[in-house]
């Protein structure tokens, strides 16, 4: 009853368009994220669905209800959603209880009603006791349960939130990660999750959908299916650290960019002249000496538990990491400018253009790049 | 489901057309009046005549004056508060805290009635000081006479130099040592990082300082007009003041004043556009710095000395001129020396609650001030709501409107609202105390729009959509959130008002009937017809009509009787 239907969105502020005829379905029950670069409408997209703008075309449907298309605006306080905002948005002139009892008393339920539901509500994020605390004397994580609260309190179908947990520490942010996924289970609510944190987006959904910076969907589907067969270099990219190497076909067979060091490793499964191998940093195995491409090591970062290099191989620069116990105990841990083997765990293949033109457009042959960029 | 009717032209548009028609009654329509009247002479617009206004010697003088006057003003304000702000925030001068406040006072005493003070210490015949050094130290003729453009200049800059010193204070606080700090390591001595470093930085808000100062100097009415017609000299304001009184309001008094006043609302309009100018170019260079405390400079020698002179300065500016306002009040007889034999309290009690006149322009003065504080308090949070939150169509147009309060000056809003509330258009306030509580709203109206509006940029706009998202509608979410969030602004907005409203002279001496006088107005015309007694030029000349509606005051009424000779 809480599923969301989009059809045919469209959205522009002057001659900029943020959506172009995006179409989105969301089924009840499911914790959907919206996974996209900063600035690239799912924000937008979330207001829409708030109904704090309004599409310029195109329809919205949530459960039964259609509250947006030709002629229709329902305004937000009748749409029946919690929402979350980044900046948690607690009202800072009233305590814990008022923040959290607010959707019920301008719902008008009775007092003894209200406060029942409040403290349920209160309790279920985890703040108990605090009810009389004013926003001012709460840490970020703990307004952020307010927010939370306040959302939950008068049991939505649909939930909104919006990089709710951006401003929080790590650690916080994880435990946070999982509540809010133990609730939404727990109370079988609808959420959409917006956020450009790929962790937070693997982690948390039954779906995810990742956006661009055109507004465009690239890929829509369960967290391991677009990890493991992204539709695109752009989605691959932005799922996790990648790097890229671009082959050109040649009578011998596949060359890097320095047109001399052929490629060795698991071969192109598609067609075309110039395609680009796709691997994390963890998909590179490296050694001293055996099969492989032949790489100097250029930065070596002792993390820890991984060890991170910066190598240099056929005209590009690439980020692997390895396990720091395993690869010291095999004698494969490399200092700086030594030369190395590369090998892989997996490979992904994209069109070349595909992969690297819009990553880095000044330097086509440096193609590593972090996810989740701002 | 389909309710997008009543929701799209719901409370928005409500709120909308509300802070439009506000401004539009209150401010533009006033300011139009005068545009028109200036510019269109029977039926055709026409420019020459303007020119031809202008170039009246008149005219023409009082537009020099009122340059020469602000530039002066501009000045020596600027220098006189740049100076006490370093002192009071870069040095080791002792009292510190005590001295920053103590520079604030004159910005809340009225400025008329420190040039009445004047007025009585330094008048070349009979001010006290002048006498002094004449009766006692046997000089020839008075030391210094305030009849003059030193004159005025002095005692304006004694009331504005804060407008200086308070940006000055708060960039010279905000100011990130380190940028002086880096400067020192790189071996500039004290001097060249004033010069270089410290100087530029502040700039922006000296700059910004002397252009409130000189806008505000530009349309004073009330030193001029108590130091200046004595010795001919006329700004723009007091020359609308005095044509309109003098000359029967007629059509040609009008239009004169109609000319001058447009000159008035493109100069500030141009003063104000600079001094955003200076703003937007100075914003990145003063970084708020975390709380450091600046490098203090040791005054070592010069402490006490300086010490004493900033004493000097708040005792000869402030102490001096406020207790002979309070003693000379206190004179059974003026001019009888301070002897106490010679001091009463009678005239007091006979002010405050004997006297009608007095009585009444209390009372209109205290009443004024609440309406329009309240009714301006309210009109600003919606503006400011509209302008600063809402995402409606036509923003651009309420944006105009809303800074329009801020480049018209008081006399300018005075015969605005003369020429529309007085029956040209069905409406006749003329001579009612609804006029003044008109002109005092369009007035006060920036000062309104200025506090609300910093006060609901910190209300962020999640707060609420929020509300908005918890079910709340839109004057829901107004009464629960951003109301209760705003007060601090609203409360100061109500102060900033309602204190220069209870002194306000520049608009109700142009607006005031016999039983709408002011506090200002009382204090003024009594001090004028002192004046008069002694030079009996112009009892007759009292305004007539304007085309019928605007009856301007009767004669001055019976009210100076029996309590205007014993103020003498």
């Amino acid at each position: 009853m809480g599923g969301i239907r989009i059809e045919g969105l469209v959205k522009s502020y002057g001659a900029r368009k943020v959506l172009d005829g995006l179409d989105l379905t969301v089924e009840a029950g499911e914790c959907f994220t919206l996974l996209g670069p900063s600035a690239c409408g799912k924000t937008v997209l979330m207001r829409l669905l708030a109904g704090f703008e309004t599409p310029d075309a195109g329809r919205i449907v949530i459960g039964d209800t259609l509250v947006a298309g030709t002629g229709v605006h329902v305004p937000p306080d009748r749409r029946g959603i919690g929402m979350v905002f980044q900046d948690y948005a607690v009202w800072p002139h009233m305590s814990v209880r008022d923040n959290v009892a607010y959707p019920l008393k301008i719902a008008g339920i009775a007092a003894d009603v209200r406060a029942g539901r409040t403290q349920t509500a209160i309790g279920q994020v985890g703040l108990a006791g605090l009810e009389q605390r004013m926003p001012s004397q709460l840490s970020g994580g703990q307004q952020q349960r307010v927010a939370l609260a306040r959302a939950l309190v008068s049991k939505p179908a649909l939930l909104l939130l919006d990089e709710p947990l951006n401003n929080l520490d790590a650690n916080l942010r994880e435990e946070m990660r999982f509540e809010i996924r133990e609730l939404q289970q727990r109370l079988g609510i609808t959420v959409i999750y917006v956020t450009h944190d790929q962790e937070i987006a693997l982690a948390l959904s039954d779906r995810l959908a990742v956006m661009d910076e055109k507004g465009c969907l690239r890929q829509v589907g369960a967290p391991d299916a677009l990890f493991d067969r992204p539709a695109d270099a752009y989605v691959y990219r932005f799922l996790g650290v990648a790097n890229f190497i671009p082959v050109r076909k040649s009578a011998a067979g596949w060359r890097l960019p320095d047109g001399v060091t052929e490629w060795v490793g698991p071969l192109p499964d598609r067609e075309g002249g110039h395609l680009a191998a796709g691997f994390r940093p963890n998909d590179v195995a490296l050694s001293r000496s055996g099969a492989g491409l032949p790489g100097i090591v250029r930065r070596a970062s002792f993390l820890g538990a991984q060890t991170d290099y910066l190598i240099e191989v056929g005209g590009v620069t690439l980020r692997a990491a390895t396990d720091s116990r395993r690869a010291g105990a095999g004698g494969q841990l490399f200092r700086d400018n030594e030369p190395c083997r590369i090998g892989f765990h997996a490979v992904q293949w994209f069109d070349e253009l595909d992969a690297t033109g819009t990553v880095n457009a000044e330097d086509v042959s440096a193609t590593t790049s972090g996810a989740g960029h701002e | 489901m389909n309710n997008a009717g009543t929701s799209r032209s719901g409370t928005p548009q409500i709120l909308f057309g509300l802070a439009v028609g506000i401004l539009v009654i209150f401010v533009a329509v006033p300011v139009l009046l005068i545009f028109f009247n200036a510019l269109w002479v029977h039926g055709r617009f026409n420019v020459a005549d303007v020119v031809n206004v202008l170039r009246e010697p008149d005219t023409y003088k009082a537009l020099l004056n009122s340059l020469i006057l602000a530039s002066g003003v501009t000045v020596t304000g600027t220098l006189v508060g740049t100076f006490f702000a370093w002192l009071v925030t870069r040095t080791d001068l002792p009292y510190k805290g005590a001295m920053k406040v103590l520079f604030l006072v004159p910005f809340m005493l009225p400025s008329f009635i420190g040039a009445l003070a004047w007025k009585m210490l330094l008048s070349p015949r009979s001010g006290y000081i002048n006498r002094l050094f004449v009766d006692v130290f046997g000089f020839d003729g008075p030391v210094f006479n305030i009849y003059s453009y030193g004159g005025i200049i002095a005692v304006e800059t004694m009331y504005l130099f804060p407008f200086v010193f308070i940006q000055v204070c708060g960039a010279l606080e905000r100011m990130d040592p380190t940028l002086e700090e880096s400067a020192r390591i790189s071996g500039a001595d004290l001097f060249t990082i004033t010069r270089k470093i410290t100087i530029p930085l502040v700039l922006p808000s000296i700059l910004s300082g002397s252009l409130l100062i000189m806008l505000y100097s530009m349309a004073h009415f009330g030193t001029v007009a108590v130091l200046g017609i004595e010795a001919g000299i006329y700004n723009i304001p007091t020359l609308i003041y005095e044509r309109i009184h003098q000359s029967a309001g007629s059509f040609d008094a009008i239009r004169t004043g109609t000319v001058l006043s447009m000159v008035l609302v493109f100069t500030a309009a141009f003063i104000i556009w600079l001094q955003n100018k200076v703003l937007a170019r100075g914003r990145y260079q003063i970084i708020a710095g975390k709380s450091f405390r600046p490098a203090e400079l040791k005054l070592r020698g010069l402490r006490v000395p300086l010490l004493l002179f900033c004493f000097a300065y708040i005792g000869f500016t402030i102490v001096l001129p406020t207790t002979t306002i309070f003693m000379v009040g206190g004179l059974r007889t003026y001019g009888l020396p301070f002897a106490l034999e010679n001091m009463t309290l009678d005239n007091y009690h006979h002010i405050l609650f004997e006297w009608d006149l007095t009585r009444d322009a209390i009372w209109n003065s205290i009443s004024l001030g609440l309406a329009s504080a309240l009714i301006t308090m309210f009109a600003g949070v919606i503006i400011s709501y509209v302008i600063v939150k809402m995402k409606v169509r036509g923003k651009g147009l309420l944006e105009f409107l809303g800074m329009l309060p801020f480049s018209v000056p008081g006399s300018v809003i005075a015969l605005g609202v003369i020429l529309a509330w007085s029956g040209k258009f069905g409406i006749n306030l003329y001579n009612t105390v609804w006029i003044i509580l008109i002109a005092y709203i369009a007035r006060y109206m920036a000062f309104s729009l200025k506090a609300n509006s910093a006060a609901l940029e910190q209300v962020h706009d999640s707060l609420v959509e929020a509300a908005r998202a918890s079910g709340a509608t839109m004057w829901q979410a107004l009464r629960d959130i951003v109301i209760p969030l705003v007060r601090p602004g609203m409360v100061a907005a109500f102060f900033l008002i309602f204190l220069p409203a209870l002194r306000e002279l520049t608009v109700s001496v142009l607006l005031y009937g016999p039983t709408s006088r002011t506090i200002g107005v009382a204090i003024y015309t009594l001090s004028e017809d002192g004046r008069f007694r002694s030079r009996p030029r112009s009892r007759a000349r009292r305004v007539r009509g304007h085309a019928g509606a605007v009856r301007l005051r009767q004669d001055h009424d019976a009210a100076h009787g029996s309590g205007l000779r014993r103020y003498r």
